[in-house]
C-alpha cells in the first residue's frame, strides 16, 4: 500500500504514486480544454453564419473598431503567454524568485490586457455601438444617403431607412450593424471572462509559490494553469483577425 | 392499399402524395414488424430453452461469443432495408418540394392563434382555407410573431411559419371535402385552439366563391354579420358566448356589463361602450382587463369599418334577454 | 470472498458533516441517487396530471396555461434534473471506480463539486416552479421563449449550471478510465457499462458547452435584447434551433448510452454466459457517440432548411441505427446456451430489450423525410421518444437499480414484488405510450391541452394505463427503498447474482470506505463465465 509515512504531503492517496496523479491532473486538464474549445466553437459558428449573412456589414462595421488598441492587445497576451511558459521553466529549474517575478509579469500583462479592453468598451458605450436593441450609433461608417430619394417606398419596409429633418433627406443604414457587435460584446466579453479567471488563478499560483506549496518537485497547479493560459492567448489570436482584420 | 387499413393508422388521403407516403409507411411498417418479430421470438425462445431449472448446478457455459454469418446478416439486412427507406423518403420528399408552375399562391400567415390565408385575385379568410379541387395549390408561409407550423393531416403535409422569411409547400387535393388544419409548433396558451379548415371545393364553385370574396356583406343585418364574423376572424378562439372565461374575457361579460365601469390591470378604469369595444379590437394591448394577460394581437387591416360595427352590434345583442 | 468486514461506506465515517463534505464516489452516487429520484417523482406525477388533462377532450381539469406550464416542467426535470445528471451520476459514480479497480475516481473534489453545482442548479429548477413555471417547452425555441413572460431565466439559467456539473462528472469519468484502472485491466477486459460511462461521459464534455453557451445567448436575448435570434433585429431563429439541437441531439445518447452499458452488465450476469459481440459493443458506443454529432437536422425536418440538408440529415440518422441494430441482437444472443434466471433485473433488461427495439424502429420512420413531414411533432413523436427515454433508458435504470442494489447498500429487496412491479411498468407503458403512436399517425399534433372528439378514445386509453404505469414505477421504487429501511441485510461476501466484475468479486457488500480492503489483483475478464465458476452467494 502507499500509505507510509514516505509519500509526499501533495500526493493524494487514491493514486498508486505521484507519476499516476500527474499524468491523471494533465489528462483532466486537457479534456478540460477540448471543453473550452467547444464553448467557443459555438460562437464561431454564429459568427460564421452571421458574416455570410452580411458580408457587407461586417466589413464595412469592423472599421469602428480600433486596430492599434487590438494589437497591442495582442502583444501584450502573446508576451504573457511566454512569461507564463517562463515561469514553468524557473520552478522546474528551482528558480524561486525568478518564477514569482514571471508569474507577477504574467498578471500585469493580463491587467494591461482588460485594461485596454476596458478602453475600447467604455468608448463603445459613449457613442452608443452597443449590442442589439441599444445600438444606436449612427456615424457616417454605417449611413449612407439613398440617391433615389423618391423612390423611397421601396426601402421603407427593410427596417434601415430614416429621415434626417435637419438635411431633409432619407438615409440607409448598413443590414443589421448591432449583430456585429452583438457576436462581438459575446465572444471578447466571454473572452474577457477567461483572462479574468485566468488572473485569479495566477494570483493564487503567486501566492502558492511564495508559501513553498509548489515548488520544483510539485508544479502541476502551475502546468496546468499555464496550459489554460495559452489557450486564452490562442482564442485572442483567432478573435484579433476575424474582427479587426476583416475586409 | 386496403381503405379499412387506410382508415385505421391515417386520416383520409387527400393530396395527390399521399398514397405514396401511406405506402412508404407500409413498407416500413411491415418489415419493422418482421424485424421486431424476429427480436422477440428470439428473445423469448432463448430465455426459456436456455433458462436455469430449479436446483441445476451451475456450470461453466459455452464460450461462443461471435458468428461471422450471424453478425454480417444484422448488419446487411437492415442495411438494405434503411438504403431503400432512405432513397424512398427522399424521392418522395422530392414530390413534396418542387411545386408545378400552374399552382396557385395563397398567402398563408400565423398569427397568435389564428390563420390569415390572402388569395391571388385578393381578399382574406380567416381560418378557413378555401382550395379548388384537381388544381396544385402552392403555400406562403410565414408569421407575424412566433413561430407556427401548418398541418394539414389529410395532405400528409406540414411547414413551419417563421417570422420574417418565408417558406413554401404545396397540395393538389383529390377529393372535396371539409378536413382539420392544425398549428404544431407550439406558440402559447392557445396553441392547442389555433385550428382552421381546409374547404376543397370543384374549380366551378371554387372561381365562384374566390369572386364573390371580395364582395361586400351589405346585405346582411349587422349583428348576423358580427356573429359569423365571430367564428370567421377567430374571436371565439379566447372569448366564449356563454360567460366562462378563456384566453380572453366572455363577451357576455362585456356585453351584461355595458354602460359600466371595467377595471384594468394597471389600475384604470373605463366605461364599456362603443368606443371601448372598437380600440380593444384594434388596439389591444393599451387597455388590458385585470386578471387577464394582453396576449392579443391587433386586428388593424383585418376587419373594415362596417365589420367592426358588425362585431359592436354582435356584442351588444348577446345580453339581449336581460335588457327588457 | 470477503467475511468478516467491519466497515462500510455507509457507516462509516459517522455524521452529517462526513456526509456532506464526503470526497467518497459511492456516497456522491448515493446522494445523487436520492435527488434524482426525487425529480423523477416530481417529473412523473406532472406527467400523471397531464394525462389526466388530457382523459379527455377540453379544459376539464386545468387551464391551457397550467398545461403548458406542466408539460415543459415536466420534460426540463425529467431531462435535465433526471435522466441526464442521475444514471452517470448515481449508478456511474458508485460503480465505475469499482469496476476498474480504483480507490475513488480522478477527482474526488471535483466530483463532490460537481454534486453541488447539480444541486444549485436544481434550486433554480425548483424556484421556477414555486414561482408560477414556465411555459415554453423544454426547447425553448425562440421567439416564443424570449417574449414569454414566464421564468425562463431562471430555467435556463438552472440548466446553464447543471451543465457545468455534466462537464466536470464527465471530465472525472474519462480520466478515471484512462488512468485508474489497475495493471491488467485493459481496455478490452473492461466490463461494457465502463466503455457505456466512457462514450456517455465524451459526449458530454464536448456538446454541453455548446447548450452552455445557447442558454448564455439566450438570456442576453432576454436581458440585452442582442437580437441574434430575434428575427425583428435582424436574428435567425432557426439558429436558435441548430445550436439547441447541437447539443440535444447528442443528449439522447447521454440519456441512451449508459442505459446500453447497464443491459451489457445485467444480461450476460443472469445468463451466466460471455456476452455476445464485446468488441462490436464496445465501439458501438463510441461510433454512436461520434455519429450522434452529425444527425441534429432531424429535428428541424419541417423548419425550412435546404432540401440538401434534409438529404444528408436524413442519410446520416440511418448510420445510427445500424450499430444500435446490431447491439440488440448481440444482448439477445448472449443468452445462446447460457443458464438463464428470471430475477427482477432481468426482467427488465428483457422487456428494455422489447420496449428499446419499438422505440429504435420507429425512429426509422421518422428518419424517412417525406413521413417525417406527416409526423413531425406529433404524438408519434411523443411515443417514439418515450419509448426510447423511457421504455430504455429508464427501464434500464431500474434494472440496473436492482441489479446493484445489494452490492451498493447491501441489503435484499423482496424479489417477488420487484418482479411483479417489473410486469407492470411493461404493461403500463405499453398501454400509455403505443396508442400514442396511432394519435400521430392520424394526426394528433403534440403540446395540446385540449384536442378534437376524435381523438378521446385513444387518449382515454392512455390515460388510464398511465396510471398503472406510475403505480408500478412507484411501488418499484418504495420496494427497494424498503429493504433499506427493514435493513434486510445480505451478508458482506454475498454476490446474489454470480458477477464476475471486480465489483462484485472484490469488494464487500456494501463497499468498504476505500472500496477494497487490500489492492485488488486481475484475475479473469467481466464475462469469463465459459472459464471460472463464480458462486451465486447470497445469504441473510
Amino acid at each position: 500500500m502507499s500509505h507510509d509515512n514516505s509519500s509526499p504531503s501533495f500526493f493524494q492517496h487514491h493514486f498508486h504514486d505521484v507519476e499516476q496523479q500527474y499524468e491523471t491532473s494533465k489528462f483532466g486538464m486537457w479534456a478540460f480544454i477540448l471543453t473550452e474549445v467547444l464553448t467557443f466553437a459555438g460562437l464561431f459558428v454564429a459568427y460564421i453564419v452571421y458574416r455570410s449573412w452580411y458580408p457587407d456589414m461586417f466589413v464595412g462595421v469592423h472599421k469602428l473598431l480600433d486596430v492599434n488598441k487590438g494589437l497591442l492587445n495582442t502583444v501584450v497576451l502573446i508576451t504573457s503567454s511566454l512569461t507564463m511558459a517562463l515561469a514553468i521553466w524557473a520552478i522546474q529549474k528551482n528558480l524561486k524568485k525568478l518564477s514569482i517575478f514571471m508569474l507577477t509579469a504574467t498578471f500585469v500583462f493580463a491587467l494591461a490586457f482588460l485594461g485596454v479592453k476596458y478602453q475600447e468598451y467604455h468608448h463603445k458605450y459613449e457613442v452608443g455601438q452597443l449590442p442589439g436593441k441599444y445600438y444606436s450609433y449612427m456615424g457616417p461608417e454605417v449611413v449612407e444617403v439613398i440617391k433615389d430619394q423618391d423612390k423611397i417606398d421601396l426601402y421603407t419596409r427593410t427596417k434601415n431607412v430614416y429621415f434626417d429633418a435637419e438635411t431633409n433627406r432619407f438615409y440607409k443604414t448598413m443590414n443589421n450593424p448591432h449583430i456585429f457587435f452583438s457576436i462581438y460584446f459575446v465572444m471578447t466579453g466571454l473572452h474577457g471572462l477567461h483572462v479574468a479567471i485566468g488572473m485569479g488563478l495566477i494570483a493564487w499560483l503567486i501566492y502558492s509559490t511564495a508559501r513553498g506549496k509548489i515548488h520544483h518537485k510539485y508544479y502541476t497547479p502551475m502546468e496546468m494553469i499555464g496550459i489554460f493560459w495559452h489557450l486564452v492567448d490562442l482564442i485572442w489570436i483567432y478573435l484579433f483577425p476575424l474582427f479587426y482584420l476583416i475586409g | 392499399m386496403f381503405d379499412w387499413l387506410t382508415e385505421f393508422f391515417f386520416p383520409k388521403q387527400v393530396s395527390t402524395f399521399a398514397s405514396d407516403i401511406d405506402n412508404l409507411f407500409y413498407f416500413i411498417f411491415y418489415s419493422s414488424l418482421v424485424l421486431f418479430l424476429i427480436v422477440v421470438i428470439g428473445m423469448v425462445y432463448l430465455s426459456i430453452k436456455y433458462r436455469a431449472r430449479k436446483d441445476e448446478p451451475l456450470r461453466l457455459t459455452s464460450s461462443k461469443d461471435h458468428s461471422n454469418l450471424l453478425e454480417s446478416l444484422f448488419f446487411i439486412i437492415p442495411l438494405i432495408l434503411v438504403s431503400i427507406t432512405f432513397v424512398w423518403g427522399i424521392r418522395s420528399y422530392l414530390k413534396m418540394v418542387i411545386v408545378p408552375d400552374d399552382a396557385i399562391e395563397i398567402k398563408v400567415t400565423g398569427v397568435s392563434w389564428f390563420w390569415t390565408f390572402d388569395y391571388p385575385d385578393g381578399g382574406q379568410t380567416l381560418n378557413e382555407l378555401v382550395v379548388p379541387s384537381n388544381t396544385p395549390v402552392k403555400l406562403v408561409l410565414s408569421s407575424k410573431d412566433v413561430l407556427h407550423s401548418f398541418f394539414i393531416p389529410v395532405m400528409r403535409s406540414k411547414m413551419d411559419c417563421l417570422p420574417n422569411r418565408y417558406n413554401v409547400m404545396w397540395f393538389d387535393a383529390t377529393k372535396e371535402g371539409v378536413y382539420d388544419i392544425f398549428c404544431t409548433e407550439y406558440c402559447g396558451t392557445g396553441h392547442s385552439a389555433m385550428g382552421a379548415q381546409v374547404i376543397v371545393m370543384k374549380p366551378a364553385q371554387y372561381e365562384e366563391w374566390a369572386s364573390e370574396l371580395g364582395a361586400d356583406d351589405d346585405s346582411i343585418p349587422l349583428d348576423e354579420l358580427g356573429a359569423r364574423l365571430y367564428t370567421q376572424k377567430a374571436c371565439n378562439t379566447c372569448h366564449t358566448e356563454d360567460g366562462s372565461a378563456l384566453v380572453g374575457p366572455s363577451f357576455l361579460q362585456t356585453s351584461q356589463m355595458y354602460e359600466q365601469e371595467r377595471v384594468f390591470d394597471d389600475g384604470t378604469s373605463s366605461v364599456i361602450d362603443d368606443n371601448y369595444v372598437r380600440s380593444s379590437i384594434l388596439e389591444p394591448q393599451t387597455q388590458i382587463v385585470a386578471g387577464y394577460q394582453g396576449v392579443m394581437p391587433t386586428y388593424q387591416g383585418l376587419l373594415n369599418d362596417r365589420e367592426l360595427d358588425a362585431l359592436i352590434a354582435y356584442i351588444k345583442s348577446l345580453d339581449g334577454d336581460s335588457q327588457i | 470472498m470477503i467475511e468478516n468486514v467491519k466497515q462500510n461506506y455507509l457507516t462509516h465515517p459517522k455524521g452529517i458533516m462526513s456526509w456532506l463534505l464526503t470526497l467518497d464516489h459511492k456516497r456522491i452516487g448515493l446522494m445523487y441517487l436520492v435527488s434524482g429520484i426525487l425529480f423523477f417523482f416530481m417529473g412523473g406525477l406532472l406527467a400523471l396530471g397531464m394525462r389526466l388533462e388530457l382523459a379527455a377532450p377540453g379544459n376539464d381539469f386545468i387551464s391551457s396555461e397550467q398545461y403548458n406550464n406542466i408539460y415543459t416542467l415536466h420534460g426540463a426535470i425529467m431531462i435535465f434534473l433526471f435522466i441526464i445528471p442521475a444514471i452517470p451520476g448515481a449508478l456511474g459514480n458508485i460503480l465505475l471506480p469499482l469496476m476498474v479497480g480504483a480507490k475513488d475516481v480522478a477527482f474526488p473534489r471535483l466530483n463532490l463539486a460537481s454534486f453541488y453545482i447539480y444541486s444549485f442548479g436544481a434550486l433554480f429548477a425548483l424556484y421556477t416552479i414555486v414561482n408560477g413555471g414556465v411555459d415554453t417547452g423544454w426547447t425553448f425555441y425562440t421567439p416564443y421563449s424570449t417574449q414569454s413572460s414566464s421564468n425562463v431565466v431562471p430555467m435556463t439559467l438552472g440548466i446553464f449550471i447543471i451543465g457545468f456539473s455534466s462537464i466536470l462528472t464527465g471530465l472525472n469519468f474519462i480520466a478515471t478510465v484512462h488512468k485508474m484502472r489497475i495493471p491488467g485491466l485493459t481496455w478490452y477486459k473492461l466490463p461494457l457499462f465502463v466503455w457505456a460511462l466512457y462514450g456517455t461521459s465524451l459526449v458530454q464534455i464536448t456538446a454541453t458547452p455548446v447548450l452552455a453557451i445557447t442558454m448564455v445567448l439566450l438570456m442576453l436575448e432576454r436581458f440585452l435584447g442582442i437580437g441574434i435570434f430575434d428575427p425583428a433585429l435582424g436574428g435567425d431563429p432557426v439558429l436558435y434551433q441548430h445550436f439547441f439541437w447541437f447539443y440535444s441531439h447528442p443528449a439522447v445518447y447521454i440519456m441512451i448510452l449508459p442505459a446500453f452499458g447497464i443491459i451489457s452488465e445485467i444480461i450476460p450476469v443472469h445468463s451466466r454466459k460471455k456476452i455476445w459481440g464485446y468488441k462490436f459493443i464496445a465501439y458501438s458506443t463510441l461510433s454512436i457517440a461520434f455519429i450522434g454529432f452529425l444527425v441534429w437536422g432531424h429535428h428541424m425536418f419541417t423548419s425550412g432548411q435546404s432540401v440538401f440538408s434534409q438529404i444528408v440529415f436524413s442519410f446520416i440518422t440511418y448510420f445510427v441505427g445500424i450499430p444500435t441494430g446490431v447491439k440488440i441482437f448481440s444482448w439477445i444472443l448472449t443468452m445462446y446456451k447460457g443458464q438463464v434466471s428470471f430475477t427482477p433485473p432481468m426482467i427488465y433488461a428483457l422487456s428494455f430489450l422489447f420496449l428499446f427495439t419499438i422505440g429504435g424502429l420507429t425512429g426509422i420512420f421518422l428518419g424517412a423525410v417525406a413521413l417525417d413531414i406527416h409526423l413531425h411533432d406529433t404524438y408519434f413523436v411523443v411515443a417514439h421518444f418515450h419509448y426510447v427515454m423511457q421504455g430504455g433508458t429508464i427501464v434500464a435504470f431500474l434494472g440496473g437499480l436492482h441489479h446493484w442494489w445489494p452490492k451498493s447498500f447491501g441489503t435484499m429487496y423482496n424479489q417477488t414484488i420487484a418482479n411483479i412491479c417489473a410486469f407492470g411498468v411493461f404493461l403500463g407503458f405499453n398501454g400509455t405510450f403505443f396508442p400514442q403512436f396511432l394519435l400521430g399517425l392520424r394526426g394528433m399534433p403534440r403540446r395540446y391541452a385540449t384536442y378534437s372528439e376524435q381523438f378521446v378514445e385513444l387518449h382515454s386509453y392512455s390515460t388510464f394505463w398511465s396510471g398503472i404505469l406510475g403505480f408500478s414505477i412507484f411501488f418499484a421504487i418504495v420496494n427497494l427503498f424498503w429493504s433499506f429501511m427493514k435493513r434486510n441485510k445480505v451478508d458482506p461476501g454475498s454476490n446474489p447474482w454470480g458477477g464476475m466484475s471486480l465489483e462484485w468479486t472484490h469488494t464487500s457488500s456494501p463497499p468498504h470506505p476505500h472500496n477494497f480492503e487490500t489492492d485488488p489483483v486481475f484475475e479473469h475478464g467481466p464475462y469469463d463465465y465459459d472459464k471460472v465458476i463464480v458462486e451465486k452467494t447470497y445469504k441473510k
